[in-house]
């Protein structure tokens, strides 16, 4: 009896110690869901990973707003693919948290067909695209309408070493071909820095060849599935399929090429066998901290120019790839005023160029170059912003995945690829699966 | 030896017994366990069949995630296109490949290990237990990491550690190629799972009474009509268990094609596809069939490996 009577007794106190916790977790998890009308509105911005600029304008932008919103960031996945496939699950199972995303160009066209995203007012649409340069503004829309807010943009460059464009004779204070660089690099014994990975830097690579070439992937963007025109199997398309099997069949990419991305392609342009390179700007602030720490030789940096992405044909303008992000807010947003006013806040031309200066990426807007900031840190800026005017979108169409998909799955590896065959089989195929006769 | 071994198998079935009428306890005993373990059944019903079940449904619809309002009911559709292309078929072939070769490897390496746990010095037994496990204990993606980066073109040190083997060099990119990339994923593959086949054979080596292999001894036995006649067949069910556990393991394999090749240059493997189809392209109903596909295997491997090995789990008593 007497123990059943403690048994009892520390049953009761269990009881009433587990009462209280519930009680306790009641209380939080009602505090926690229920409204506080006085607090200013929470904003989620899902932002990509980068240095932590992003962090840093949301928590500008919040105190800037006097107690109108706060800016909460949620991090999106590592890799572009990743970050829209999150993205485009959150929005298709109609998330309310979704009031600013940042978004990668290529994909917005396949959440702004489905009405996913809620409408950029029109005096927003004109005041965040005043001075937006015209490459970055074209990843902005959709069927003609402005349906994102450009960000920042990023566009490849030509980047290569003094040295060896010295010793293959080649004048670099002119625009210079595909072909040039190939001669030269071939005569130098060197490799140049291309993204011969089965990647969506592959499409990036192709896209920039077929429109340099005159050509276009994607010939109505904005047509159903199976009414897409495309125009790979066409001269510009063989043109592009001519400078990837070159560098891929000569060995001129390197033993790395078919799984080369573009960190992988500026390792090896720091290297001995560095010669020319099309890559983003993220290389200068990589190889100046590489340098700092003692990796990589001084010298370097001294021999490391850089100019515009290579033309196709000589005397034509060259189309280099665009990258970058766009600020888009979710149709079921709680809160799309108050996004837009934070979106307005955080593009503005000042925190571009901060931004620029602090994570590397290069605004949208022409007047953020004119920040003296801008040019101390990136030399290469007015090259940069004349990049982004003549810079080209990849297809702009709800089905660039599998257009993007398809290409990396026909142009690699680079040495497979036959000027012949291989832009007409890569048509027939993304075709096929367009139509959803074919698996991808 | 080889009587008792018969005797043992040739044991009559025990029959079934005559059915009588339950008892009101047994009838509230019943009663009990039903109450006890419905609320399991009804939970791995949400979580088993209601899946499974949802991805049947939409593997019959034309649906992207992305396209709400083109939803279209097409039938076996879905499975017909999958069904009539190559890349489902060279898929499923890579994926038997790794399957089978990983499967065997793994089988022969882990009864060697077990052989070794098992007649070592007690002193050391345990040890040597933890030394051998320690692959085992490591997360697949962690391994599968370590294993890319080893092997890598940029990163690696592979190269320059056997340049002196033929055919290895600094200029050989082992992920830009089918064969070396499938090397080397099933080379992490197998160094990574064979610890734990090895433990399921140990665990069965230690289920072979004593005095067969004492008595086989006597008899004169060799060492490989011991491990033939006396010992692998005591095993069977251990063995079919490890065989079954780890076939239906490398069939799903995922996470080292996804680190090391994401599936290019023809490594892509069926539950890779799945991915790609329902996650990368949002194509949720022929992601579905493809997923649907896939378990079907997975049920074939099961029905496979049980009547192959004719072995009854449920009555399994180590010797069986």
């Amino acid at each position: 009896m007497p123990k059943d009577a403690r048994h009892w007794g520390r049953t009761r106190k269990g009881a009433r110690a587990a009462v209280g916790v519930a009680l306790a977790l009641g209380a939080t998890l009602l505090t926690g869901c229920g409204t506080d009308e006085g607090a200013a509105p929470t904003l989620t911005w899902y932002i990509n990973p980068d240095a932590g600029g992003q962090a840093e304008l949301a928590k500008q932008c919040t105190e800037a707003s006097g107690g109108a919103y706060t800016i909460e960031t949620s991090l999106l996945p590592n890799d572009a693919a990743s970050q829209r496939e999150q993205l485009a699950r959150r929005l298709a199972a109609g998330d309310k948290s979704m009031d600013i995303m940042s978004l990668d160009p290529p994909n917005v066209p396949e959440y702004a067909e489905p009405g996913y995203l809620a409408p950029v007012p029109a005096d927003v649409a004109e005041r965040t695209t005043q001075g937006v340069l015209e490459g970055a503004l074209a990843g902005a829309k959709w069927k003609d309408e402005v349906v994102a807010v450009p960000f920042w943009a990023n566009t490849q460059i030509l980047w290569y070493r003094k040295s060896v464009a010295q010793a293959a004779g080649l004048d670099m204070s002119k625009p210079v071909t595909w072909d040039q660089i190939i001669e030269a690099a071939k005569s130098q014994d060197k490799y140049i820095g291309v993204q011969g990975a089965r990647a969506e830097s592959m499409t990036v690579w192709v896209n920039a060849l077929v429109e340099s070439a005159g050509g276009t992937i994607v010939e109505n963007p904005d047509a159903p599935a199976d009414e897409l025109k495309l125009g790979l199997d066409t001269e510009a398309g063989k043109q592009a399929a001519e400078v990837v099997s070159t560098i891929g069949k000569e060995g001129l990419g390197g033993p790395g090429l078919p799984t080369q991305t573009e960190n992988t392609s500026m390792i090896q342009f720091q290297g001995d066998q560095g010669s020319f390179m099309v890559n983003y700007p993220f290389v200068w602030p990589a190889t100046n901290a590489s340098v700092e720490e003692g990796a990589l030789p001084d010298t370097l940096i001294d021999d490391i120019g850089w100019t515009l992405y290579p033309a196709m044909t000589e005397g034509e303008e060259t189309a280099p790839p665009l990258g970058g992000i766009n600020l888009g807010v979710g149709s079921n947003s709680q809160h799309p005023d108050l996004a837009y006013q934070a979106i307005e806040c955080i593009v503005s031309p000042e925190n571009q160029a901060q931004y620029f200066a602090t994570n590397g990426n290069p605004p949208s807007n022409e007047d953020a170059y004119n920040d003296p900031s801008v040019t101390e840190t990136f030399p290469m800026a007015p090259t940069i912003r004349d990049s982004l005017e003549l810079a080209k979108p990849r297809p702009q169409t709800p089905y660039y995945n599998e257009i993007s998909t398809g290409i990396q799955q026909t142009w690699t590896p680079p040495s497979d690829v036959n000027p012949d065959s291989t832009p007409a089989t890569s048509q027939e195929f993304i075709i096929e699966v367009l139509r959803g006769e074919k698996l991808l | 030896m080889s009587t008792s071994v018969e005797a043992a198998r040739e044991a009559p079935a025990p029959t079934r017994p005559v059915k009588q009428p339950l008892s009101d306890r047994a009838k509230a005993e019943r009663r009990l366990g039903l109450w006890l373990a419905g609320p399991a059944f009804v939970i791995m019903l949400a979580v088993t069949a209601y899946p499974i079940l949802l991805a049947l449904w939409e593997s019959l619809f034309k649906y992207r995630l992305t396209a709400p309002a083109d939803r279209e009911f097409v039938g076996l559709g879905n499975y017909a296109t999958i069904l009539s292309d190559g890349l489902f078929w060279r898929d499923l072939g890579v994926t038997v490949l790794i399957t089978v070769i990983t499967v065997v490897v793994e089988l022969i390496l882990g009864f060697a290990l077990a052989l070794v746990m098992n007649s070592a010095l007690k002193a050391v037994r345990g040890w040597l237990r933890t030394a051998i496990l320690v692959p085992y204990g490591i997360i697949t993606v962690v391994s599968a990491f370590a294993w890319f980066y080893a092997f890598d073109i940029n990163s690696g040190y592979i190269n320059s550690w056997f340049s002196w083997v033929p055919g290895i060099d600094a200029d050989l990119n082992w992920f830009a190629d089918t064969w070396t990339a499938l090397f080397v994923i099933m080379a992490s593959e197998i160094w990574k799972t064979t610890p734990f086949i090895s433990l399921l054979l140990l665990a069965g080596l230690a289920q072979v009474p004593g005095e067969l292999t004492e008595a086989a001894e006597v008899d004169g036995a060799t060492w490989w009509q011991r491990m033939s006649k006396v010992i692998i067949p005591n095993m069977k069910a251990a063995i079919m268990v490890a065989v079954l556990f780890r076939a239906l393991d490398a069939f799903r394999i995922f996470d080292n094609v996804y680190i090391m090749t994401n599936g290019a240059y023809g490594t892509e493997v069926l539950s890779l596809l799945a991915y790609r189809t329902s996650i990368t392209r949002l194509e949720i109903g022929m992601g579905s069939a493809v997923s649907v596909l896939l378990f079907v295997c997975v049920i074939i491997i099961c029905f496979i490996a049980i009547k192959l090995f004719k072995v009854d789990l449920t009555g399994a008593r180590g010797g069986n």
